[in-house]
């Protein structure tokens, strides 16, 4: 669809409305400042902070250790992205080895949890646009997903299940056949999802050429993760700087080609695909050993600097942190929020659609407030 | 406060005391005097990120060779650290630099991941490192360029360069007060319009102003509602 927004058919002034920050479609507090011309939106203004708990501040005055309970609260319905990515950067600062088998573990934990996010994404994607059902079908497996959680690490939501150095624990007893097993429940009911959406037509009308972004400008405004790969550009960062044991692991990386919203509805179902296929090598290939590393008891990196990104469910997650070698917290870490990036491309995005297809491309962005206002 | 409990030798007496019996409290102590107090004990911090320079064996990647022939000068310092190139630009020069990694045909640097700041209070002259965090998504390779500022001064803005950069520019000033010329837009983003300083500036408390919501709610409110209007109008 082209975007029609010079000529309106009746001389009316353009009307400025408020979406959100209390709006069950703004999946949190995000507040959208829309300036309508009929129903068309002509600029869009997101407004953005009111979730900020200032958890860059807090790490400087937090333990090395410690900062992993605030990972959790960035994304909360993916967490243990979080933790991995913090938990490697510190890693790498200290240029730590971490055993082969605490590394299949965390690409296992970072794919499931993978799978939570996109269920998440996926139900409630689907109840913005109008499809109630799926967010119940897509819930019910997420379920699963979170009581594997639970017995892993004893938390269903905030999992705080990675060390520096390694994991908290090793796999409880008989959890892998469990994991297996839920592999198969998820691709059987992935089928489901899709007699419900792929071919719908009112979901088709509704995503088909909705929030169009070239490859091109999705790269120039940096956005990351599915939103990116729908636009057709093959950049996945466990492909392409790869961490945990995704350099072990066969998968493919998913792209759309027109860049629209159904594209990244693609992109992501295929990516559950994936995630599936990554659990069961990783499970099927387990290494025996430790699950913790050598690491000091006093965790203090040498002074310097870095950067190091993973892609969580939502894009690429980066934390750059200085250490100065001297304290027991970091002088400064940064949070490079996918969801904040992707966010940022919103008015781009809505610009010359209606008010109703608003709400579909906050959606299909995928954002957690916790991540954007950190 | 949890932390400030737990330094307090006074605070663990209690304990020991009857509970009936309140124990007598040491005076209150200011948030000041608590810092204060805090910055004695911890060992100061470093003036400055200590850049290292690439060790003998690792040899300097083109791009970095190739930025360096086409704008000398510009790239004052480069360092090496846990794998990470970093260049350290003059501030001037650092909008040639990001067009020059923009469209090299060797460095490709098309993707803005992440600008950031770190604060050094007490180094000399500049006290910010503005860091750009760029990677390629045709060649696959990332680099980070540093640029250095005093306080009051402003960087030149690359959201001109990369778009991505509006927001992340917008929250670097939000968070440390750097400006942004030739910014497009350049408002607080995370904090409200109307807040007072720079929060993650070293010399910020940690438990936030405080001051002006606790010593008089009625100006604080008054300012908040004088800005509310005005925006709805």
């Amino acid at each position: 669809m082209e975007p029609d927004v010079a000529r309106p058919m009746f001389d009316t002034d353009e009307l400025v409305i408020n979406m959100g920050p209390q709006h069950p479609a703004t999946h949190g507090v995000l507040r959208v400042v829309l300036k309508l011309d009929g129903e068309k939106v002509v600029d869009a203004d997101v407004v953005i902070g009111y979730l900020h708990r200032g958890v860059e501040k807090l790490s400087e005055n937090r333990d090395w250790t410690q900062i992993v309970l605030l990972t959790d609260r960035l994304d909360y319905v993916a967490s243990a992205a979080a933790n991995l990515a913090y938990v490697e950067t510190v890693e790498k600062l200290l240029s730590l080895e971490v055993p082969r088998r605490a590394r299949y573990i965390r690409t296992i934990l970072a794919e499931l949890q993978r799978l939570a996010s996109h269920l998440v994404w996926l139900g409630s994607h689907a109840m913005d646009i109008g499809a109630v059902t799926v967010f119940l079908y897509c819930l019910r497996e997420r379920e699963l997903i979170l009581d594997l959680f639970e017995e892993y690490c004893g938390a269903r939501l905030t999992y705080n299940s990675m060390r520096i150095g390694g994991l908290p624990q090793d796999l409880p007893p008989n959890w892998d056949k469990k994991v297996l097993q839920f592999c198969d429940i998820q691709l059987e009911k992935l089928v489901e999802y899709e007699t419900l959406l792929t071919h719908n037509r009112i979901w088709l009308e509704r995503t088909k050429g909705i929030g169009v972004i070239s490859a091109a400008d999705a790269i120039a405004v940096g956005l990351c993760g599915p939103p990116l790969r729908g636009s057709g550009v093959v950049r996945d960062v466990r492909k392409d700087e790869p961490y945990a044991a995704y350099a072990e692991m066969e998968f493919d990386v998913p792209v759309g080609t027109n860049g629209d919203t159904y594209d990244r509805y693609l992109v992501r179902l295929e990516e559950i695909r994936q995630s599936v296929r990554i659990i069961r090598q990783a499970l099927g290939g387990l290494p025996e050993g430790p699950v913790m590393g050598k690491v000091p008891r006093l965790i203090k990196p040498p002074a310097g600097e870095t950067y190091h990104a993973n892609e969580s469910p939502k894009g690429e997650i980066g934390y750059f942190i200085a250490s100065d070698g001297k304290s027991t917290s970091p002088y400064r870490l940064r949070v490079r929020p996918p969801s904040f990036c992707n966010l940022q491309a919103l008015p781009q995005l809505v610009r010359g659609h209606l008010v109703a297809d608003v709400i579909a491309l906050i959606g299909t962005i995928d954002i957690v407030l916790g991540e954007v206002d950190r | 406060m949890a932390d400030t409990e737990n330094t307090d030798p006074a605070g663990e007496k209690p304990a020991a005391v009857p509970s009936q019996a309140p124990a007598p409290k040491p005076p209150a102590k200011t948030p000041a005097a608590v810092a204060a107090a805090k910055v004695e004990k911890a060992p100061p911090p470093p003036p400055g990120p200590p850049d290292q320079a690439a060790p003998a064996d690792v040899s300097v990647p083109d791009y970095i060779q190739a930025l360096q022939a086409a704008l000398p000068g510009a790239v004052t310092q480069v360092s090496y650290w846990v794998g990470d190139w970093t260049v350290i630009v003059a501030t001037p020069r650092l909008l040639d630099v990001a067009h020059d990694l923009r469209d090299a045909a060797g460095a490709k640097f098309d993707y803005c991941s992440d600008v950031t700041a770190v604060d050094w209070p007490t180094r000399a002259g500049e006290r910010f490192d503005v860091v750009y965090c760029l990677y390629s998504t045709s060649l696959r390779h990332r680099l980070r360029v540093k640029t250095r500022v005093a306080d009051g001064d402003s960087v030149t803005s690359v959201s001109g360069v990369w778009a991505a950069a509006n927001w992340l520019e917008r929250e670097v000033w939000d968070m440390f007060g750097i400006r942004f010329a030739g910014h497009p837009d350049l408002r607080r983003i995370l904090m409200p319009d109307e807040w007072q300083g720079h929060p993650q500036r070293k010399d910020y408390p940690l438990e936030g102003p405080g001051e002006l919501i606790l010593e008089s709610p009625q100006e604080w409110l008054k300012l908040r509602q004088s800005f509310n209007e005005a925006e709805i109008e």
